[in-house]
């Protein structure tokens, strides 16, 4: 079960990845956060975006054009 | 994680397409923990201006750029005007705003943040702005026109910046 959820629903490129690194920001290492979002793009881009800054992608779950990331944050 | 820590960008363009470019890269950069500074020269310089309202999109000689409606009938919002419509058309009055009118309206359907937003979270995320002086002099500009937060130094200082970085781009 997640700590934080961020619901970044019918956002584009950056803004779920800024909104990420934001609500992340916030939270304190080894929490959870779910980040939801519609834009295809952020697959690649979250995972790009863990690899870079050493927060670790749980899993990745698609669900009808939604996705949902799962983010322990370093 | 990569040690590349550094990046910088010089703006040059100030229509209200290509201000995006630069603080998308720029914002994206510090949220994956890049130090990140832009130099704002020549046209460039818009994107620091308080109101960025005045910006345009021109299709006159924009060859490239898709022109669909973002409005109306799916059938409709398929067809590129593009290259259907003469380019002098463009040289018309208030061509420009239809065209930045419309391209705002797509974006803010497409989910794209407004540019002020994301230059706002540029700022909040400590991106160095850096304008040139030299240019804001030759425009004629005052201090007083740009957003609080900027500096105002020349090209060595842009290559000062770019000590260290490997991430050096021109836009």
């Amino acid at each position: 079960m997640a700590d934080e959820t961020l619901d970044a629903s019918g956002l584009n490129c950056p803004l779920p990845i800024l909104k990420t690194k934001k609500a992340l920001s916030k939270m304190d290492t080894g929490k959870i956060l779910d980040v939801i979002s519609t834009d295809a793009g952020s697959v690649k881009d979250i995972e790009a975006f863990c690899n870079q800054t050493g927060n670790k992608l749980i899993s990745t779950v698609e669900d009808g054009g939604k996705y949902v990331f799962t983010i322990e944050k370093a | 994680m990569s040690d590349n820590k550094k990046m910088t960008i010089i703006a040059t363009k100030g229509t209200f397409d290509w201000a995006f470019p630069p603080f998308i890269i720029a914002s994206t950069g510090v949220a994956m923990d890049k130090e990140v500074t832009i130099f704002f020269t020549f046209y460039g310089l818009n994107l620091l201006l308080k109101d960025t309202s005045k910006l345009r999109v021109s299709p006159m000689g924009n060859p490239a750029m898709p022109m669909k409606l973002p409005m109306g009938p799916k059938w409709l919002q398929k067809i590129d005007f593009g290259p259907k419509i003469p380019n002098i058309f463009w040289s018309l009055p208030f061509t420009e705003h239809l065209a930045t009118y419309l391209m705002k309206k797509t974006m803010k359907k497409n989910g794209v943040a407004k540019l002020d937003e994301l230059r706002a979270m540029c700022q909040e995320f400590d991106v160095k702005f850096i304008a040139c002086e030299m240019t804001v002099d030759l425009f004629g500009y005052s201090k007083d026109d740009f957003i609080d937060g900027v500096e105002f130094a020349g090209a060595a200082t842009y290559f000062d910046e770019c000590d260290g970085s490997n991430h050096n781009l021109y836009m």
